[in-house]
């Protein structure tokens, strides 16, 4: 028998007029999974999202949760919750009424929901005492309990956020649907409340779909990342997997802050090539290879790791930038003219002193270099 | 020479500048209401050369006076008719017209002509619509075998009319202001309650649109009110205040105009004021709660 996936979307396309926002986009999420939908702006991770969510229908494809499709389905019957960029909570209600809503509306039938007659109602009284402990309970767990009659505009952005996830919790779904949630808060709380999310997940063991466009968010987070670009999923993979082997120039330069460094090799196709002033040719087995990528902290600057590198070149440094714990020296590199290149070290410890302007030589292992062919696949 | 300190130079300057509008202000504003209010303990008749001061002679009067009570009392009918039927109709109106896209401006220009257009040119129209034997209105009621009525004459229906006249010049604007207030609400509050189960139209409505109206809602209600105290030239034009259909603005402008009682005009004006201030500050107090977002 097949795994049963908590999530899996099967060859959505979705176009909006004229412009294809989603290209054959197929993902499986596994129960219980943390996983990331990130991409620049524009790439189609929020649609896919609302997709999921029932907001927006695919024009093709399918979705299905927990084995079943819910391409029919409104979004109250897909076992879903979201949680919204800018929070939607309805401004006009407390805490508690924000988040006992979707209670209201599945436990009590529209007599029941009748103000004051309401609670003549059949059971009315009581079903509405086991709502009112079940929010208090959600709000305890995201100590919420002391705003529980305080309207939302009366919160701080953190507040509002947790409301906004009490609400989504309230029902137990069985996936949870996020739209960039945090990038409406100061960098601060931003880290603080990630923390957080991860927490929840594990306490929840719930399967998170996560839409984000800032990849340090996604590769701190995730248990799997899907990078989309032009309404694509370039790759799907673990936050290590997509770091030491992207499938794609894209995905190398999305994921990893600072960027990772390209270097054109000029005689593509013979399996050997020039970098900077190496005189002798460097051979490797990838004949097919246009473009070679370094993360910067496999660019070598210190003179006491040079021996180590297979390849050695000269740079001139233009800026040094401290990070208090790592260093970043952004140099010119001979033979690649006006572009600029990084390299990462260590601060602490013993470490060479350098200064604009300064001459210098880099190298690498070949060993820690990706190769891409001439349509930006990576090459093993 | 003294030297002048600082902090006075700048309330001299600060006087100066504000001068313009202070007296702008007083001129307009508060010296005609100070005189209307002077004017109302007075006798004087346009015209007189002696005024003599009556204290609260007028005011007396007004608490016996039919024709100001009458006229009270069809003012507060005609506002409590116009006032309901023209905000419930214009959020129904805007609800609709809200969810048209591409005749929308259509329709907003057709709910929104009778504001433009001047009153006293459409009273001809419904003088003939509602005339007893010729108006079409009546030949309608009449294939429905319902006789004819005197929509303008008989004292039942008058104020009804007027009324009807009122609320088919209102609405468009209400709709207006409505249809702006549907256009903030923001698209993800109803996607967040279509997730939260709140699906149906009714439920919605409730849940989410008309909370999120209610600072409209507000400003509209003291709009509507103001509106409707004011009725004055659908009467001048269609009844003339004949059997009894006087309303306050009407009598305000006989007894001032017609029968050039000024004096005793100012006190029905300070009575109208009255009315206008309190809905205005009800109104101020309201706005400053119903914001939702700070």
């Amino acid at each position: 028998m097949r795994f049963q996936q908590a999530l899996s979307i099967d060859s959505v396309f979705k176009y909006f007029g004229d412009v294809q926002v989603l290209d054959s986009v197929c993902l499986d999420v596994h129960p219980g999974e943390f996983i990331s939908l990130v991409g620049p702006s524009g790439c189609g991770k929020s649609t896919l999202l609302r997709i999921i969510a029932g907001l927006e229908k695919q024009d093709s494809g399918s979705v299905s949760i927990g084995g079943s499709s819910v391409d029919e389905l409104l979004p109250k019957e897909r076992d879903v919750a979201m949680v919204f960029q800018n929070y939607a909570l309805y401004p006009h209600m407390t805490v508690q009424q924000n988040i006992s809503l979707p209670l209201e509306m599945s436990r009590l039938s529209w007599l029941q929901r009748i103000p004051l007659v309401g609670n003549f109602f059949y059971k009315a009284k009581q079903i509405k005492t086991s709502i009112a402990q079940d929010v208090l309970e959600i709000c305890k767990s995201l100590q919420l309990e002391n705003f529980l009659i305080r309207k939302p505009s009366q919160l701080s952005g953190g507040q509002r956020q947790r409301v906004a996830l009490a609400r989504a919790m309230i029902r137990n779904p069985a996936v949870f649907l996020m739209d960039e949630p945090l990038s409406n808060l100061d960098a601060k709380l931003r880290v603080h409340l990630r923390n957080e999310l991860v927490e929840l997940h594990k306490r929840l063991k719930a399967t998170f779909v996560y839409v984000t466009h800032d990849q340090s968010e996604a590769m701190t987070m995730s248990d799997r990342i899907a990078v989309m670009d032009s309404g694509k999923i370039l790759q799907i993979g673990t936050p290590n997997a997509l770091y030491s082997k992207p499938s794609s120039i894209k995905v190398a330069t999305f994921i990893g802050t600072p960027q990772i460094n390209l270097f054109e090799l000029t005689n593509a196709g013979n399996g050997s090539f020039f970098w900077g002033i190496t005189e002798t040719p460097i051979t490797h087995q990838k004949k097919s290879a246009a473009t070679l990528a370094l993360r910067p902290e496999h660019l070598i600057v210190e003179s006491h790791r040079l021996s180590e590198c297979d390849v050695q070149s000269s740079a001139d440094i233009v800026r040094i930038e401290e990070h208090g714990s790592e260093t970043l020296i952004h140099m010119t590199l001979v033979g690649f003219a006006n572009e600029i290149f990084v390299s990462r070290i260590p601060s602490y410890g013993h470490r060479d002193s350098y200064s604009q302007g300064e001459h210098i030589n880099v190298g690498f292992k070949l060993d820690t270099a990706l190769f891409f062919d001439a349509n930006g696949i990576r090459l093993d | 020479m003294r030297k002048i300190s600082l902090s006075t130079r700048q309330s001299i300057s600060g006087f100066l500048l504000s001068s313009p509008s202070s007296i702008l202000l007083l001129m307009l504003y508060i010296v005609p209401m100070l005189c209307l209010f002077l004017l109302a303990f007075t006798d004087y008749e346009m015209g007189n050369v002696v005024i003599k001061w009556v204290g609260l002679a007028n005011f007396y009067q007004i608490s016996k006076d039919p024709v100001f009570q009458r006229s009270l009392w069809n003012t507060l009918i005609y506002v409590a008719m116009v006032v309901p039927i023209s905000i419930m109709g214009g959020l129904l109106i805007a609800l609709l017209v809200h969810a048209r896209t591409k005749t929308r401006s259509f329709y907003e220009v057709v709910y929104f002509l009778p504001v433009t257009s001047t009153l006293i040119a459409m009273a001809t129209v419904w003088q003939f619509l509602l005339h007893p034997k010729l108006g079409p209105i009546n030949s309608i009621l009449k294939i429905l075998g319902i006789p004819a009525q005197n929509f303008l004459g008989d004292p039942m229906l008058m104020i009804a009319t007027l009324a009807a006249i009122g609320v088919w010049q209102l609405i468009g604007f209400n709709m207006i202001l409505f249809l702006t207030g549907l256009s903030s609400i923001p698209k993800e509050i109803y996607e967040a309650a279509a997730i939260d189960g709140v699906t149906n139209p009714i439920d919605r409505f409730f849940k989410v649109t008309l909370p999120m109206l209610g600072p409209t809602t507000i400003f509209v209600l003291v709009t509507s009110s103001i509106t409707g105290f004011k009725v004055f030239d659908t009467v001048a034009v269609l009844t003339q205040g004949r059997n009894q259909s006087e309303v306050l603005l009407y009598d305000i402008y006989l007894e001032g105009f017609t029968y050039s009682k000024m004096g005793y005009a100012s006190v029905l004006t300070l009575v109208f004021l009255l009315i206008i201030i309190g809905l205005s500050a009800w109104q101020a107090l309201h706005m400053d709660k119903k914001v939702h977002y700070a």
